[in-house]
């Protein structure tokens, strides 16, 4: 009963679509060996004609749209010529270009979704796999571990620059992780990483904040100066961090590797880690951390590489 | 011999079809340029290793000598750079993350296109399509005289369209959890980590590939007819059909 009237209303249905469009809907006849009829397919015929009446309407039809593909290419053609130089450079060479402006718009669609408490997985001991080192930019000198010390810009209530050593890291609490380390090239190892919460960090080293109250680090961290810039002692290497990512509770300011203290090329002695970006933005044997208003400068943002880079 | 113009494609499937054909490749080309950054992937049997996608020796293409010139020397100037293969990571990377949003939003308005308007009906295999494609495969091939019936696609374009469909969605999803293996770890769990979502999305573009060449010769040896059903929407038909006979939708109603 219920189908006649589904079939009524179909019926209602073709026949309002002939009228609109001046075709014949036809179905394919019943056979539960043609798809089409099982799934109730539909074509669209126009009324019967004559060979050559089929035949001049046909490329009456082909006509037009090879036409407008030939007009529509010829158009393309003359508009890119007519194009100066400055609007390509504009469009594909400049700092501004479009490719990299579809980077920031990712960023921003990114942050619109990213979460602070969503954490990366961990996992087991056994699963760590053997470190893969690369990148050396920023480590060419000797390191002498023993004098080494970081610099940290930015700080409330600070004019100057403040100078700490390993011994002030190493007394803020300590936190291991077993995280995938991602490498922009499309690698990835897992490894198990030690050092202090960036977070931690800032809670004690507190940055400034934008509205110039004192800062909440906890409580209130959107008030905080936005970006961190960290670069290597020869300031050879250089990266930028937002706020969100930097104080992720997955974010490292890390000392030990799988069990060991840093070997320096894999940072030593101190360097960020962080499943929440590519390797690139883990800066190694960090020499100074800014916080700072001003989006910071990245070492592999200016060979063309997304700045955000994040997770 | 009286004749009917048939309406094959609608207007927006084959604007999205052209549309498509440009921005995957584009996804191909830049993905390609990613790949090259650490490519690793080949087909190992019995842990031999038989086929690399780009040996060694595809890097070095530049620089084989063929009668005291190189293949650069033999391009012009805006094909030059093409023959730089390795070190292009950024560009792959800035062009991926650009034609994503177009190829996606193109591929998802396609999607709900084609189940608004019944399209549908025309592309999805039903269990028993199973059977019959290949005995498509066997007529096409000269093997089988009798041709299984069918609508405006035969049984083995069915599974062949609604698959390449599935594969890009799967290409969205695998694409997605490769690059926000965080914000998306649930979906990057779902495909079996970081690592298998990147081979998945691999292999995806593999079959891409793949999918595209049976295409084109497919639709070479289908002929100009079909071609261009595909650019203007309609092709000539027979008033009657000696394969599916047309019953109008009316006197169905009545039986």
């Amino acid at each position: 009963m219920s189908k006649d009237i589904d079939k009524e209303i179909l019926v209602e249905k073709v026949r309002e679509f002939e009228r609109r469009t001046g075709h014949t809907v036809d179905s394919f006849p019943d056979d539960p060996q043609n798809t089409a009829s099982i799934l109730g397919e539909h074509r669209y015929l126009s009324e019967p004609m004559s060979v050559e009446d089929a035949k001049k309407e046909m490329s009456a039809r082909s006509r037009r749209y090879f036409l407008s593909i030939g007009a529509t290419t010829l158009l393309g053609i003359i508009g890119w010529r007519s194009l100066s130089d400055e609007t390509k450079d504009l469009l594909f060479k400049s700092k501004d270009r479009l490719l990299l402006k579809t980077f920031e718009f990712n960023e921003s669609v990114s942050q619109f979704f990213f979460r602070p408490t969503k954490l990366a997985p961990e996992f087991p001991p056994e699963q760590v796999t053997p470190i893969r080192t690369n990148g050396f930019e920023g480590l060419e000198q000797e390191i002498d571990v023993a004098a080494w010390t970081l610099t940290v810009a930015g700080l409330a209530g600070r004019v100057d620059d403040l100078v700490i050593t390993m011994a002030d890291i190493k007394k803020l609490p300590r936190t291991e992780m077993i995280t995938e380390f991602k490498c922009i090239e499309g690698w990835s190892t897992i490894v198990h990483w030690a050092g202090v919460k960036f977070s931690d960090f800032a809670a004690v080293y507190k940055p400034k904040t934008t509205s110039g109250a004192p800062p909440d680090v906890a409580g209130k961290p959107e008030d905080l100066l936005p970006y961190v810039a960290m670069s290597t002692p020869d300031e050879k290497y250089y990266v930028g961090w937002d706020m969100p990512s930097i104080m992720h509770p997955q974010t490292l300011l890390a000392y030990e590797m799988n069990g060991e203290p840093l070997r320096p090329e894999n940072g030593a002695p101190l360097r960020i880690a962080s499943p929440t970006k590519y390797g690139i933005k883990q800066i190694k044997r960090l020499g100074r951390i800014e916080f700072t208003s001003e989006r910071p400068k990245d070492f592999w943002a200016e060979y063309g590489y997304d700045w955000y880079s994040g997770h | 011999m009286q004749k009917l113009l048939e309406k094959k494609h609608p207007l927006a499937i084959r604007w999205m079809h052209w549309i498509n054909f440009p921005l995957l490749t584009m996804m191909i080309w830049s993905g390609i340029l990613i790949y090259w950054a650490n490519q690793v992937y080949g087909i190992r049997l019995f842990g031999y290793e038989l086929f690399k996608f780009f040996p060694p020796w595809f890097f070095e293409i530049s620089k084989v000598d063929f009668w005291g010139y190189k293949i650069p020397d033999y391009l012009p100037p805006w094909a030059y750079e093409w023959t730089n293969i390795p070190q292009r990571l950024a560009e792959g990377m800035q062009l991926h993350f650009f034609f994503m949003w177009l190829f996606a939003i193109n591929g998802l308005i396609y999607v709900i296109y084609t189940i608004v308007s019944g399209e549908w009906r025309s592309i999805l295999p039903v269990p028993s399509s199973l059977k019959r494609a290949p005995l498509v495969a066997l007529h096409d091939a000269h093997i089988v005289k009798e041709k299984p019936p069918q609508g405006k696609y035969n049984d083995a374009q069915r599974i062949a369209y609604t698959s390449v469909i599935v594969m890009g969605m799967g290409s969205v999803l695998t694409g997605l959890s490769i690059y926000k293996p965080l914000q998306l770890s649930f979906l990057t769990a779902l495909f079996g980590g970081y690592e298998w979502a990147r081979w998945i999305h691999f292999w995806l573009t593999i079959s891409f590939v793949l999918f595209f060449l049976v295409h084109v010769f497919q639709v070479i040896m289908a002929g100009w007819r079909n071609f261009r059903s595909m650019i203007t929407g309609y092709d000539i038909v027979d008033a009657v059909e000696p394969n599916a006979e047309p019953i109008k939708a009316g006197e169905e109603a009545t039986v």
